[in-house]
């Protein structure tokens, strides 16, 4: 990045020397922005330990083994029986394989270095040095628009910016984590190519589409916003043979690589979601082929051919549409599927799909959580947005849209406010370089005043000035030039004004300055050390963020309390007890949220887990934990369930276990298997698990399974995170015993136990007394066949 | 976990083989607990306890209150089976109690039950935990003014002559029995849904079960052939139980006296007792109806290794060797009913496995076009023998990406589509670049 500024000083030796210390200076300062995205990521590791962590990234984790393991044959092909029993799932054809081939391949890249690190290891590793890229990527994308300063500055912003923080701290190795960078340097490529039309950053927007396409199902974004900016930019007029060279090979190239993707095949042509492109590119050759016809005939026969066209057009179009919504109108739900409403209804799929409504990160964000992810940044955005428009260029008007189509998707689910931050950084970016550039600028012109002997301070506003006729001149036409301009002469020039772009307003500023009076030299001090506290705010905002809220791995948990800190190892205990003393083909039931870290950690085979493919089974899991006894019992057997794992708070105060989870498996179970009904679970519309609850509730196998001896624990039964005493204390367990509870009872495990072996007669009066001495149980014979 | 267990059979096998040298072993050993409530049931019903004798049983004769009586030792038991001749006995002594009882059947033993009219509640309790519940009335017995033995005719009819005997040659032995069963006991009913409950001689239509002594007050809860006089449990663990109503049934009087119904002409010089005490207690301790399954194997067809997965419509063949206990060998077991299915959530296959009278059954199929994770699992249960039940679990995968067709005939038109765009788009760009 420091060549180009140093090949284009087109001043003299001192503006030479001058570029190129600067150029160093950034390269430096984007080595420490780097490491700076890296090192604030680690506080999960020195916290806690360098461990994967929550769910996702555990499946991950065991591709990625899977992967450098057998290979990527192996791992294209991979059929996983161990999961989503008995129905198994296509691993291979149903991931986004970006993250497992990016760390399988540092990995192997480590080895064949001799460099012996685990997998988990340079998994754990992979979202942090992915950031640093990131952050790096911003500085390109954001030096396409605004110039240096605007992109090291949105750079540092974005290595510490919470929101994506949260999903990419140490051990958080989840798809985002790489996808955010290929998303961003995405559309660097882009932007780069709508500013030197070149061919061959086109091919690499291409390629590093597919990179996306690979790593996050979120690449649709890509594929809709840049139509839309392409879209946006012909209705504004600024058609050019840049918008054409950046946007139809991508289309073609990037379409074609994203059907190789298993996971998304064919659908890269017949899903909704890609529609918008075709449209886009069929709408950008119309617009070609009239530029190259008005190019041929007279304004007078243009006109002419104008309304021929049109009236046409508009006549087919009538057809076209009229057809359309013949078909729509034909079709029981009107064309739309539950996934697009979704997204232009926030609210829709959480009325009507349980299932995707039951996750956290799938709903509406608050407003404080607007504040926490991207703070101080959400009031700079604003004055980002208008320095965008002064001068509006079609890099700048690409940040503009996608500002504003990333606010909005962060207002449909929480997940994507990660695809917000990236937009948020490069616009604060943009407005606090401009400040500090205008700040500066009135600073110095008040020093030169002062000393009246200006020839350092000016020494480099002079070329500027001395070149500003011209630099006028291309802003100015900047915006008109397109059609006389060729790539290979307007690179310098290109490079030339992005260097400048800062500066460049030098000499419409002061006139601005002078007619606004210069900024007093105390305001401008004054701005600045505000803005230093502002950033100081930021900085301090994001390191607590880091090291506080979002490196908590949540497999492991703490708590402060007086007599210091506790940890809470449960979950690692139970998947521990779980893979040293039940049988490798038995299989577990849980609740989908803990189906991948006991695939992964315990290594027994699940019966569903967090990729929620199949609603039906998931149903089936929710049917049984909202059953009685004796009819989950039926459901388990039949899926051959061995244990059964459930997840209790009620003891340490631990909000997210099964009971706070519960309404949404009775929700998913009844949607399915309508005899399970949600108001029988609720008193007066209100869930609990008092004594005031139904005979239903108390009843069902889950709060038998949490609550089971629970009353021994204290003597009364309160629950601290339900935060009152439980309805049913004491009662027996007839076709489940428990087999293990860990330490602070935070994982319960049970066990099915066999049919009777015998039928009782119909004699009442005659108690029988299953129990058995636990001397005879080894001795016992099995049955023969096993 | 599963190494030491596994260790440990291979050194009870090892041992068994040693002590037995070479000869078969049988599912079940030869130690017999015979309770008693007093040693003169020894000699009055030596004639059962010497064809057991005869059979190779050891038996070891108890009185049921023996203070040192235990049915274990260092958690291992010291008996294969239990004859519960005991029938008025109030508790047992020593460590046995119901709960002992249940669990020696529950670990997988057999045990012959008699009552009688002086049935405690212990016997009771034992009987209605195996799914049989004797006739509530203490002073009941079951009479029946028809179809009793005309050696009692002046009696109160409750020597019964019973000949409603189960239809099984499994139990019963192939030869039939055709002299009726003396009986003179308690009933019991057993329910219909309980799966587990023979009946093997039931009351005639005409029975009824009430005090002989006094006069029928009300009418008898337990009437007609809804009474069982002997009926079998076989538990889900194969253990097996004979409950008898009658102590009597297997005395030497009965078994050696001779036996005419009332109203048959026919008078058979020796009662059914002996064959059908015979037979069934064969039954009881597994010397009979036994069945194992043994080399549960599939393959491809044309190979002989067991993979750890199959594709999807792979052709396989399953095989399974099924043998039954004779009682002094492991003999092939024959019949044409045996079934596989490939199971997963639903029988996708059902298949009836051809056999070849050795003992080996087979059968080969094509693996369904669904990938998941099946079993083989064969489920057969027949009137008699020991539920035979095993699974062997395999996943189907799909196809890998180098197992489709690479070229398939109706994507020509494609493929003629996409090269010849190309050289149209060469030949194309060739004139628009050098055609001045």
């Amino acid at each position: 990045m420091a060549e180009p500024e140093v090949s284009s000083a087109a001043a003299g030796g001192g503006g030479r020397l001058r570029n190129a210390f600067g150029g160093v200076l950034c390269a430096f300062a984007l080595l420490l922005i780097g490491v700076l995205a890296f090192s604030i990521r680690l506080f999960s590791v020195i916290k806690y330990e360098s461990v994967i962590h929550e769910f996702d990234p555990y499946f991950n984790f065991r591709v990625t083994q899977f992967l450098s393991k057998n290979g990527i044959y192996e791992f294209w092909n991979w059929f996983d029986d161990r999961t989503w029993y008995p129905l198994g799932r296509v691993i291979g054809g149903t991931v986004y394989p970006g993250l497992t081939l990016t760390a399988g391949t540092i990995w192997w890249l480590l080895n064949s270095l001799n460099i012996p690190l685990s997998v988990e290891t340079v998994c754990v590793f992979t979202a942090p040095i992915f950031s640093a890229n990131a952050s790096w990527a911003t500085y390109l994308l954001t030096k396409e628009a605004k110039g240096t300063g605007a992109g090291l500055m949105a750079a540092a912003i974005l290595a510490m910016v919470p929101s994506y923080i949260s999903r990419s701290v140490a051990g958080s190795y989840d798809n985002e984590a790489v996808a955010i960078f290929a998303l961003i340097f995405t559309f660097y490529l882009y932007v780069k190519t709508l500013n030197t039309g070149s061919l061959f950053y086109a091919t690499l927007n291409a390629l590093s589409y597919f990179y996306m396409v690979c790593s996050w199902g979120g690449y649709t974004f890509i594929i809709n916003l840049i139509p839309m900016h392409v879209l946006l930019c012909i209705v504004t007029g600024r058609y050019s043979s840049r918008l054409y060279i950046a946007y139809a090979p991508l289309v073609i190239l990037g379409t074609l690589l994203a059907a190789l993707v298993p996971v998304v095949g064919f659908n890269a042509v017949m899903t909704s979601e890609h529609f918008a492109s075709f449209l886009v590119f069929i709408i950008l050759h119309v617009v070609a082929l009239v530029y190259y016809i008005k190019g041929l005939l007279t304004p007078r026969l243009f006109k002419v051919a104008m309304t021929l066209v049109i009236s046409v057009g508009l006549a087919v179009c009538f057809a076209v549409v009229a057809i359309l919504v013949a078909l729509v109108a034909s079709s029981p739900t009107k064309g739309w599927s539950g996934r697009s409403l979704s997204l232009l209804d926030p609210t829709y799929a959480s009325k009507y799909i349980p299932i995707i409504a039951s996750v956290s990160e799938h709903q509406p964000p608050t407003w404080p959580s607007y504040f926490m992810d991207i703070n101080v940044l959400a009031f700079l955005i604003p004055a980002g947005i208008i320095s965008c428009f002064l001068p509006l260029s079609d890099a700048s008007s690409f940040m503009v849209l996608y500002l504003v189509t990333a606010v909005y998707f962060s207002g449909v689910m929480v997940r994507l406010m990660l695809v917000l931050a990236p937009a948020a950084c490069i616009l604060s970016g943009i407005a606090l370089s401009e400040v500090f550039g205008v700040l500066t600028r009135s600073m110095k012109t008040h020093l030169s005043k002062l000393f009246d002997d200006s020839p350092a301070a000016s020494g480099d506003s002079s070329p500027e000035s001395s070149s500003s006729s011209v630099n006028t001149d291309s802003t100015k036409s900047e915006n008109r030039t397109e059609k006389t301009e060729t790539a290979p002469k307007e690179k310098p020039s290109k490079k030339n004004r992005k260097k400048k772009e800062v500066a460049e307003s030098v000499p419409v500023k002061p006139k601005k300055e002078k007619r606004l009076l210069v900024l007093p030299f105390e305001l401008s001090v004054m701005g600045i050390l505000l803005l230093i506290v502002l950033g100081g705010f930021y900085v301090v905002h994001c390191v607590w963020a880091a090291a506080e809220a979002y490196s908590a791995p949540s497999i492991v948990l703490t708590s402060r309390s007086r007599d210091g800190m506790h940890v809470f190892d449960d979950f690692r205990e139970a998947y521990a007890w779980l893979s040293h003393n039940t049988d490798v083909d038995d299989k577990v039931a849980s609740w989908w949220d803990y189906g991948y870290q006991t695939t992964a950690m315990a290594n027994r085979t699940v019966i569903v887990d967090n990729n929620t493919w199949n609603n039906t089974h998931i149903a089936t899991v929710g049917t049984a934990m909202s059953s009685p006894e004796k009819a989950a019992w039926e459901i388990f057997n039949s899926l051959d369930v061995k244990y059964i794992l459930v997840v209790f708070g009620g003891l340490v105060g631990y909000p997210s276990d099964d009971i706070n989870k519960f309404l949404w498996m009775v929700r998913i179970g009844g949607g399915v298997f309508p005899h399970i009904k949600e108001p029988d679970y609720l008193r007066d519309g209100q869930y609990r698990v008092d004594a005031q609850a139904t005979p239903t509730m108390l009843n069902c196998l889950m709060y038998k399974l949490c609550y089971y001896r629970f009353v021994e624990t204290d003597g009364k039964g309160f629950d601290k995170v339900r935060g009152y005493e439980i309805g049913k204390k004491h009662f027996k367990l007839t076709h489940f015993e428990e087999v293990f509870t860990t330490h602070h009872w935070m994982v319960r495990i049970y066990k099915l136990k066999p049919q009777r072996n015998r039928v009782r007669g119909k004699l009442k009066k005659l108690k029988s007394n299953a129990k058995t001495s636990p001397a005879l149980a080894a001795g016992r014979k099995k049955n023969p066949w096993q | 976990m599963v190494a030491p267990r596994h260790l440990a059979a291979l050194l009870l096998l090892l041992l068994a083989v040693a002590t037995v040298a070479g000869e078969d072993e049988g599912p079940r050993g030869r130690r017999l607990l015979v309770l008693l409530d007093d040693l003169s049931v020894r000699s009055s019903h030596s004639a059962f306890f010497g064809s057991l004798q005869a059979r190779g049983f050891d038996l070891d004769f108890r009185l049921a209150d023996d203070p040192k009586l235990s049915l274990h030792r260092y958690g291992q038991y010291l008996y294969d089976g239990l004859v519960l001749f005991a029938p008025s006995t109030p508790r047992f002594g020593g460590s046995v109690d119901q709960n002992a009882v249940l669990e020696f059947i529950d670990a997988g033993h057999d045990m012959i039950l008699a009552a009688d009219s002086t049935a405690s509640d212990l016997i009771r309790g034992i009987a209605t935990e195996c799914g049989v519940d004797f006739d509530e009335d203490q002073e009941a017995m079951v009479i029946d003014h028809i179809n009793y033995a005309v050696m009692d005719v002046e009696g109160d009819h409750t020597l019964i002559a019973g000949d409603d005997l189960i239809q099984s040659d499994v139990i019963l032995g192939s030869k039939k029995i055709e002299a009726p069963i003396l009986f003179r006991g308690i009933g019991h009913a057993a329910n219909p849904s309980n799966g587990l409950v023979l009946k093997v001689l039931s009351a005639s239509p005409s029975a009824y079960s009430a005090n002989p002594k006094t006069k029928l007050g009300s009418p008898p809860s337990l009437t007609g052939s809804a009474i069982s006089l002997v009926s079998v449990m076989q538990a889900r663990n194969n253990a097996r139980v004979l409950i008898s109503g009658s102590l009597d049934l297997f005395s030497n009087r009965f078994l050696k006296s001779g036996v005419q119904k009332v109203g048959s002409k026919t008078r058979h010089e020796r009662a059914g007792n002996e064959q059908f005490v015979t037979e069934t207690s064969k039954w009881v301790f597994h010397m009979r109806g036994h069945l194992k399954a043994v080399s549960v194997k599939h393959h491809k067809v044309g190979e002989t290794n067991e993979p750890g997965m199959y594709r999807i419509n792979d052709d396989l063949e399953y095989s399974v060797e099924i043998y039954e206990w004779s009682g002094t060998s492991w003999k092939p077991y024959v019949a044409d009913d045996v079934q596989v299915q490939f199971y997963m959530m639903s029988p996708y296959v059902l298949k009836t496995l051809s056999t070849d009278k050795k003992g080996l059954y087979s059968t080969s199929f094509k693996v369904p076009d669904v990938y998941g994770v099946f079993q083989f699992k064969v489920e057969y249960q027949r009137l008699g023998y020991t539920c035979l039940s095993f699974t062997k679990q395999i996943p189907v995968r799909p196809y890998r990406h180098n197992e489709y067709e690479r070229f398939i005939a109706s994507a020509y038109p494609y493929y003629t589509a996409s090269f010849s765009t190309m050289g149209a788009f060469f030949m194309f760009s060739f004139v628009y670049l050098y055609h001045k």
